[in-house]
């Protein structure tokens, strides 16, 4: 079956995104596959490149890049979420006149249409975060 | 009946979060995108559809202006959990665009007539 994933929630605050992480691996271990996962409201954060951990704590945006580098996986992040949350790309630091960007490489800013195009294209679409 | 189109999910009430302003945006793009959408209001949500709200006393942009904008998008089908009126003490009057009232027991039968269900 083709699956999409939608992720609301925040890596550290919530649990949500961890247990995203976990669903699209039990996806792909079970034959599935996954046509995108399109990060919306907190869960943009998901995507930082800034996210700095304690040495025995897992980082939640590496092992979403871990994943999409294994298994080519199209992680793609509400662009207007993401510029309001001080989450942007190189192209967008130019557009807002900002000297530094942070999106996560395998990570790309795009617009709220990929994640219609992913209902469109998906069997199913689970979301995560959703009630936070 | 075979499903079709996108059911989308909303309990938040519409200012003490960006829950509802979420909402609508993902509801417009699915009309652009010529999806056929569904918007349901549960729990604190039916307050997004409430009259007379004036938030830029707490510099937020008024729902309402979006919300009279959905039937241009052809986003006519707004549901209201009946339960979630009742609790609140409202009823359709007060709110700002004509709904579909839905009982608790339709629900599911509401869910299902959708191929997808976005909860934001």
């Amino acid at each position: 079956m083709i699956f999409s994933i939608v992720v609301q929630a925040p890596p550290i605050q919530c649990q949500g995104a961890e247990t995203a992480l976990r669903f699209a691996r039990a996806l792909l271990d079970a034959g599935h596959s996954i046509h995108r996962v399109f990060f919306y409201r907190d869960g943009v954060h998901n995507g930082s490149a800034l996210t700095c951990l304690p040495q025995d704590e897992v980082s939640i945006p590496e092992q979403w890049q871990a994943l999409a580098r294994e298994h080519k996986l199209d992680l793609v992040v509400c662009i207007a979420a993401a510029v309001r949350r001080g989450l942007i790309n190189e192209h967008e630091a130019g557009r807002y006149k900002k000297a530094h960007w942070n999106l996560a490489e395998q990570f790309e800013l795009s617009g709220l249409g990929q994640l219609v195009e992913a209902c469109i294209q998906s069997d199913r679409v689970v979301t995560f975060g959703g009630r936070s | 009946m075979s499903a079709e189109g996108i059911l989308i999910m909303t309990r938040a009430a519409p200012y003490g979060s960006s829950a509802a302003r979420d909402a609508l945006d993902a509801a417009l793009t699915c009309s652009v995108f010529e999806q056929p959408v569904t918007l349901l209001f549960l729990d604190d949500g039916v307050f997004q559809l409430l009259k007379g709200q004036s938030p830029t006393e707490i510099s937020q942009k008024n729902l309402n202006a979006v919300q009279q904008s959905l039937p241009l998008y052809d986003i006519e089908r707004l549901c209201v959990s009946r339960s979630s009126l009742d609790s609140r003490g409202l009823g359709t009057d007060d709110l700002i665009l004509p709904v579909e009232v839905v009982g608790d027991a339709e629900l599911p039968q509401l869910l299902s007539q959708h191929r997808h269900v976005l909860s934001i």
